[in-house]
């Protein structure tokens, strides 16, 4: 099992079905594979098909017409046409997801019983029910607030709950389909920690899908798509020396990243991998000794 | 928008607000019931009694529970009158109080109105003690849920009705978050909701309902993807994250409730067969 991987795409395309009953291509040809445990960044620009592709990973869009090639997760085939509702059941368990909007995904009028919202659609029995749904809220640091209306959260708080409601369900892939776009930098990076806390110390495999580029930098490994096509896959470092590829997708590299690079250019080798602010300034400064 | 609370629910800690909501439902159905077979003046003392012995119980201010009588003054007012004009006494030897022109009232008149504003009065104050002001509608919901449960052997589908009570109440504060919002950009490109005429005020609402719909669709677009994404497929299978109890004070709630209609009856039999005071 350990060389099969978790997600696996083959040839995907996926059109959506226009007003006048013509396709129009979304997803082109695209072949991938996630491995458990990774923590892979899908960038792209609006429009790319990244929204899509998550979707599909989930079986959630309307419309499987124009839908062709090969997707399994956890080796089940879920494009076959046998699928039954069980297995969509036991696929969504298995790969949760959380939306861009934190008031549009969450059910309940408390805390502690959108979190339970899952695991009861699981018939998941009491007392298990109980201690997931502490267990979850205590790994996004949200126990204070079991018992408050999600009404009265700030967004980083809400999207907090939203993940938490996901791991109550014990899922073995996130995935995050914009899920930092809508929050205030403070709200931005509480999510943050709590994905990367989710892959460091749960082992839950993440797939983050944003067009923020220093999200990008702090992932295992980045896809980048365009207009349906993969792009680039590799790890940040990797991606980020594809300074024109990524403008041609309509993508910037970061800031500390392009700084790097432009001295660079300049004559000023600042080399090694560069993609948080701290390695940019070490890199500087070495530069800077060198000189 | 920060105070904003649902419905009438008054935070305290007293016997009704610990009940199990189901308890409470039957007791509310209950008490309208007795209120309904009170007939005769002892019944109607014992009916005010209740009621007093119920706000005392559930450690309500009494401001509080008449706020929610305000509001049915005028229906209250126009039954009375009605009553008190139009109830004629027809037994031998009546002899109306008032006899002016077309104006002709017996002490039967002012009975039947006096009646009837208590009985009013105890099944408005009852309810609103057992159900609104002491139970959240969240647990309301719960309770109707497993009380109507019988109702999906034919096929009446219970769990959706509550799931979609659940949903409304959590939209709600987010909705009129929401209302604000809109009327705020709208009264920023200088529209006018306050001055004109009733036509003028209705139409100048349009610019705001218009894009309220809009974005509930979308919001209830996204919830439905997010709901099927957390495995959601009705109500088939689905545990539950907080189980109702019923606790030994909801019998005894429900005991007393019972002996009290029990009461009511027995006097309504004694009170014809003595002819206790005036009868309805």
């Amino acid at each position: 099992m350990e060389n099969t991987p978790f997600i696996h795409i083959e040839n995907l395309s996926y059109s959506y079905v226009g007003e006048d009953g013509q396709p129009i291509p979304v997803l082109k040809n695209l072949s991938l594979d996630i491995r458990e445990g990774e923590y892979v960044v899908i960038l792209g620009h609006n429009g790319s098909g990244k929204s899509t592709l998550a979707k599909l990973l989930n079986m959630v869009l309307d419309d499987y017409t124009f839908a062709e090639g090969k997707i399994t997760v956890d080796g089940l085939d879920v494009m076959s046409p046998d699928l039954t509702d069980g297995d969509v059941l036991n696929l969504r368990k298995n790969v949760g997801m959380v939306f861009q909007n934190p008031d549009n995904q969450l059910v309940a009028t408390v805390v502690e019983e959108d979190v339970a919202f899952g695991p009861e659609n699981l018939g998941i029995p009491q007392p298990e029910l109980r201690t997931r749904v502490d267990e979850a809220l205590a790994t996004v640091g949200m126990s204070a607030y079991a018992r408050h209306e999600p009404h009265r959260l700030s967004g980083g708080q809400k999207q907090r709950v939203a993940i938490a409601g996901i791991i109550a369900m014990k899922p073995r892939c996130m995935i995050f389909d914009e899920s930092t776009a809508m929050l205030d930098p403070v709200g931005r990076k509480e999510v943050l920690e709590t994905i990367e806390k989710l892959n460091r110390d749960e082992g839950i495999t993440v797939i983050s899908i944003t067009h923020y580029m220093d999200e990008a930098a702090r992932a295992d490994r980045v896809i980048v798509l365009s207009d349906g096509h993969l792009m680039l896959d590799g790890t940040p470092g990797e991606v980020f020396t594809h300074s024109d590829t990524l403008r041609k997708a309509g993508l910037d590299l970061p800031q500390c990243t392009a700084v790097s690079q432009y001295l660079t250019t300049q004559g000023i080798p600042v080399c090694g991998e560069i993609n948080t602010p701290k390695q940019c300034a070490e890199a500087i400064l070495n530069a800077w000794g060198r000189i | 928008m920060k105070g904003f609370a649902f419905g009438q629910y008054y935070p305290a800690n007293s016997v009704l607000h610990r009940m199990d909501p189901r308890a409470k439902v039957i007791c509310a159905v209950a008490y309208i019931v007795a209120s309904f077979l009170c007939k005769n003046t002892f019944s109607f003392v014992l009916l005010i009694l209740s009621t007093i012995a119920l706000i005392l119980l559930s450690r309500i201010p009494m401001k509080v529970v008449l706020r929610s009588v305000r509001a049915l003054i005028f229906i209250m007012a126009f039954t009375a009158v009605l009553n008190i004009f139009w109830i004629v006494d027809t037994s031998e030897g009546a002899v109306p109080l008032v006899d002016f022109y077309f104006i002709t009232i017996y002490a039967k008149g002012i009975y039947h109105a006096a009646f009837i504003l208590i009985r009013i009065l105890a099944m408005v104050i009852g309810t609103g003690l057992f159900l609104t002001y002491t139970t959240t509608p969240i647990a309301l919901t719960d309770a109707l849920e497993s009380l109507l449960r019988p109702l999906t052997a034919i096929k009446v589908p219970v769990h959706a009705f509550s799931m979609m009570m659940t949903i409304a109440l959590r939209f709600i504060p987010t909705i009129m978050e929401e209302t604000e919002k809109i009327m705020s950009a709208q009264k920023a490109r200088g529209a006018d909701f306050t001055t004109g005429s009733l036509g003028r005020r209705a139409k100048a609402l349009i610019p705001i309902i218009v894009p309220l719909f809009a974005s509930a669709f979308r919001r209830a677009d996204e919830l439905a993807t997010a709901m099927e994404c957390r495995c959601y497929h009705g109500g088939e299978g689905r545990t539950k994250l907080r189980i109702l109890r019923y606790h030994v004070r909801d019998f005894v709630a429900m005991f007393f409730v019972a002996l009290f209609i029990g009461g009511i009856v027995a006097i309504n039999i004694f009170g014809r067969k003595y002819g206790w005071l005036y009868t309805m």
